[in-house]
């Protein structure tokens, strides 16, 4: 929890929002989630809204809702999760990133610090 | 539920110790998983874990009438069990449903165990108190004396044998008897939840830490209820609230063999012919989940049950009850989150070990 990344923002349900607005989920909740077995995630081009539940990341266990940390548009998705979803486990930061949106407005997000004083 | 309200069992603690994620099941504060649900499946497929499941009942039976009584209250025939010899069972009730599906040990002549569900314990006590009356039995809840710990595994026997006192080979599957393990007195049955072979060791409550700790050492890993929920899906064994309830016909799963030909309570209501059928589907990516739309060309036709991503096998699976008139098809379609998804009978069991 230690290495949570200072160059992004936070929202308290645990997705994270980078400045080009690249979306994923943290460390923190890839771990709550266990492993990875499907994601689904929304069309390009489709408007969401600030805590708007967009995509859904199944573990063996469980479904999760993942909340749009921004409002605005989705421009990109992550296709490589298609094949491989453990990516969100295994590089939640980097390679098991979610979604892209081209951002309007940002929702009620933390910095890393506060993220990571919410989190314990 | 407030956390502190749940109960806990011997292991709480060592639990703890070994990193589990707890969870609240069935009114219990259970180990969901410790290192990774998959690799904890994994290993019980392919070596040996142990899972703690002192969450369930037992039940003791004593008294002249004991296999009467038992012949009354659920519907498999006691009567061919043997001292030593553990069976499948269930509990009817008179509305063609399941109090519980449960498992009876014959301790000795007019003397059994009955092994049932955490979340049934206080109905099935209930329910067997009030048919008892008339028979000359006595009934003891040692729900609270025994922990349970499941050993199950490819390398179970193997890695029990030199800290048994008893020669592990010649207890055949079902087999029931005391025995000594690391000089602990317990009672092993070679039965099972996971579809790999195995032993469900009873041990005294103030003896489970340390025979936990002792399982551990010997090389058995630690497994959580959610490798232990997919790896009964995968080998196709019901699970209570489930594919089984109250106001679900059971006769409707692939389980008929324990409706015997015999008076019992409930038995009018196992007559009438179950208006569905459990299934199993495969899906080609999406996990589904129970309480899920199955559909045919679109129209409903039931349920699923129980659903997950399976381990072994690397796609979906799950189990569901559909009308009987449409079991014969073998296309379907569930329904995850408003869209339809292709998904096809397949047989059950899912995995054969």
């Amino acid at each position: 929890m230690s290495n949570t990344p200072s160059d992004r923002k936070y929202a308290a349900s645990h997705e994270w929002l980078a400045a080009d607005g690249t979306v994923g989920i943290s460390a923190f909740a890839q771990d709550q989630l266990g492993d990875v077995v499907y994601v689904e995630l929304p069309e390009v081009g489709r408007e969401v809204k600030a805590g708007e539940a967009v995509a859904v990341v199944e573990s063996v266990k469980t479904a999760s809702d993942i909340y749009a940390p921004a409002s605005g548009k989705i421009v990109a998705v992550n296709e490589e999760l298609s094949g491989s979803p453990e990516l969100v486990n295994s590089a939640p930061y980097e390679g098991g990133w979610l979604f892209q949106i081209e951002v309007t407005e940002e929702g009620d997000l933390l910095d890393a610090a506060a993220y990571e004083a919410q989190a314990h | 539920m407030d956390n502190t309200e749940l109960k806990r069992t011997p292991l709480h603690l060592a639990h703890l110790r070994a990193g589990a994620k707890m969870v609240p099941f069935g009114g219990w504060d259970m180990p969901v998983q410790y290192a990774g649900l998959k690799a904890e499946h994994q290993a019980v497929r392919q070596s040996a874990g142990v899972f703690d499941v002192s969450h369930m009942g037992e039940f003791r039976i004593t008294g002249p009438d004991a296999l009467a009584f038992l012949q009354h209250v659920t519907s498999n025939d006691v009567s061919k069990l043997n001292a030593g010899r553990a069976q499948y069972n269930w509990l009817p009730n008179d509305i063609g449903g399941l109090v519980d599906d449960i498992y009876i040990y014959m301790v000795a002549e007019n003397e059994y165990l009955m092994v049932v569900n955490a979340s049934n314990i206080d109905k099935d006590w209930a329910h067997l108190a009030r048919l008892s009356h008339g028979y000359n039995v006595i009934l003891a809840n040692e729900s609270d004396q025994w922990a349970l710990l499941a050993v199950q595994g490819p390398k179970a026997a193997e890695l029990l044998q030199p800290h048994s006192d008893t020669d592990l080979s010649t207890k055949k599957k079902n087999a029931y008897f005391a025995a000594k393990l690391f000089g602990i007195d317990v009672r092993l049955a070679r039965t099972g939840y996971t579809g790999e072979d195995g032993f469900e060791v009873f041990v005294e409550a103030h003896s489970a830490e340390i025979m936990w700790d002792k399982l551990l050492a010997a090389g058995f890993v630690p497994a959580g209820l959610g490798a232990r929920d997919t790896l009964r899906l995968e080998a196709g064994f019901p699970l209570y609230g489930h594919e089984f309830g109250d106001d679900i016909h059971p006769l409707s799963s692939h389980y008929t063999w324990v409706a015997k030909d015999k008076d019992h309570h409930g038995r009018a209501g196992l007559q009438a012919a179950p208006s569905q059928k459990l299934i199993g589907l495969r899906l080609e990516k999406v996990p589904v989940r129970g309480g899920y739309p199955v559909k045919v060309g679109g129209k409903v036709v039931g349920h699923v049950t129980s659903g997950s991503s399976s381990p072994s096998l690397g796609y979906p699976v799950a189990l569901a009850l559909v009308d009987a008139d449409s079991a014969g098809a073998d296309a379907f379609e569930v329904e995850v989150r408003g869209k339809d998804h292709a998904a096809h009978k397949t047989e059950v069991p899912f995995y054969k070990s």
